[in-house]
């Protein structure tokens, strides 16, 4: 079962309707406690980094505990971001810092007309990281370098050594990362058709290998 | 690259897609979930409902449609017409809409986009515009097109900006239903004007007129009905096309 972290930030409409009908078994849990009973954690989120700081405490902790035993986050959006230290956007707030790193806000480019927010379907330029598709990047399989992906959004993770594909909108930034079992994409993939239901579904495939053991914390649901 | 929106246009009365010329003489085009999922298979980047009776009987037709047509395509989802309160609004996204599209209400509460805004963020936030030509200038009309609004287009969409709307919509009264070609004029006026995307409507008859508003008209995304509903243009020939004119967009 995986839990769907719901703080507010957005609706989760759309992702839990893409989660259904990939034939995910989800729920929403009440507390940063019930965290324990689940065997993977999903953080979506739309809006201001702000809007972060309802995960501040119990739950950043709790989420920062089920992550370094070893189940896999997956970060959507504003959840994405929210793995890395922090964000310019609310710098008094801080990331659950699993991925180091700061947010910060894209610049646009006025004379070239690359508006911010960067809104609409961009390319995904997979990163030397991301040479093992389906190997060691576990996230991209299936998907073809350069697939297009929906985004909208005004603050962007850094490029670092996590980061497994890359986007370009006057400046490159992270657009999907993975390390261990932590990952995340800066695009929507419930909005994102056929490539990002494939994302989804990587993510999936990754809860569905877990060893007996992880699994096992199931058994409470 | 950030590839260029092609939007296709939904105007829904009592859960059925209608459509008119110039804001008039409106004809039944489909059923919404079948229309969307069409357009999902033939590759269009976003789908727009539009809810052009928007009466208080047909709110809970509206929220029907919404949900069937979420349930059948995982691409972004507008919903406008008739939203006039956040109440409205609240409904719209909570029955599947990601983004909600203000017109009528923006003018009469401006505030009503920050509001918004600031509940959804920017970019579930858009304000729909339909202008017609007058003398150098681009005259608002509301209420489906007729009442005068008293403003300028352009200065309208860079106020809706500055109070957080995250797209503009904006449909040429003059062309809507015409097949003559969007108002690129118009389009470059507003688009340079303000520094969110905009998305071109009204007008569409070929695929030439889309590369024409990516080019000359400066347009973000551009939006069209009754030529996919029917079928003379078909979404994934008009991308192929548009490829083949340099112009970037989501095979």
């Amino acid at each position: 079962m995986i839990a769907l972290i719901d703080y507010g930030a957005g609706n989760l409409t759309s992702v839990r309707k893409a989660l259904t009908s990939l034939g995910a078994d989800y729920a929403i849990p009440a507390s940063p406690a019930e965290l324990v009973r689940y065997s993977a954690i999903i953080v979506p989120g739309v809006g201001n980094f702000a809007a972060t700081e309802a995960l501040v405490g119990p739950w950043r902790d709790a989420i920062g505990a089920e992550v370094r035993s070893g189940k896999p986050l997956f970060g959507i959006c504003l959840g994405m971001q929210w793995l890395f230290e922090g964000s310019e956007e609310a710098p008094e707030v801080p990331g659950l810092g699993v991925l180091p790193g700061r947010v910060t806000r894209l610049q646009g480019d006025a004379a070239q007309r690359l508006k911010i927010p960067h809104v609409g379907w961009n390319a995904l330029a997979f990163h030397s990281s991301a040479e093992l598709a389906g190997q060691r990047c576990r996230i991209l399989a299936g998907l073809e370098d350069g697939a297009h992906v929906y985004f909208t959004h005004s603050f962007a993770a850094p490029v670092t050594d996590a980061c497994v594909a890359a986007t370009t909108h006057s400046e490159t930034f992270a657009a999907v990362v993975e390390r261990d079992n932590v990952f995340g994409v800066q695009f929507h993939p419930e909005k994102s058709s056929d490539a990002g239901l494939q994302i989804m579904r990587n993510f999936l495939e990754v809860v569905r290998r877990l060893p007996a053991a992880a699994r096992s914390a199931e058994a409470g649901c | 690259m950030l590839t260029k929106r092609i939007i296709a246009c939904m105007d829904v009365r009592d859960g059925n897609v209608v459509k008119g010329v110039q804001f008039q003489q409106l004809r039944h085009a489909g059923d919404p979930a079948e229309l969307a999922a069409r357009y999902n298979v033939e590759g269009i980047d976003e789908v727009v409902i539009l809810d052009i009776t928007a009466t208080l009987e047909s709110r809970r037709a509206l929220a029907d449609t919404i949900h069937a047509v979420a349930q059948r395509i995982f691409l972004p989802l507008t919903v406008g017409g008739g939203i006039r309160s956040e109440d409205d609004a609240a409904a719209a996204v909570d029955a599947g809409a990601d983004k909600v599209s203000l017109n009528t209400a923006a003018l009469k509460n401006p505030e009503l986009i920050t509001t918004l805004a600031r509940r959804y963020g920017s970019q579930a936030v858009i304000v729909a515009i339909d202008a017609k030509r007058r003398g150098d200038g681009f005259a608002v009309y509301v209420r489906s097109g007729t009442a005068d609004a008293a403003r300028d287009a352009v200065e309208w969409a860079r106020e809706a900006e500055a109070r957080g709307a995250g797209e503009i919509l904006l449909t040429s009264m003059d062309r809507d239903g015409t097949l003559s070609g969007f108002d690129c004029q118009m389009t470059a006026a507003v688009g340079t004007a303000v520094n969110i995307p905009v998305i071109a409507s009204g007008g569409a008859g070929g695929a030439e007129h889309f590369c024409e508003v990516f080019t000359r008209g400066c347009a973000d995304a551009a939006l069209a009905a009754s030529i996919f509903h029917s079928g003379s243009v078909r979404v994934s020939d008009l991308k192929h096309y548009l490829r083949r004119q340099q112009i970037p967009v989501r095979l």
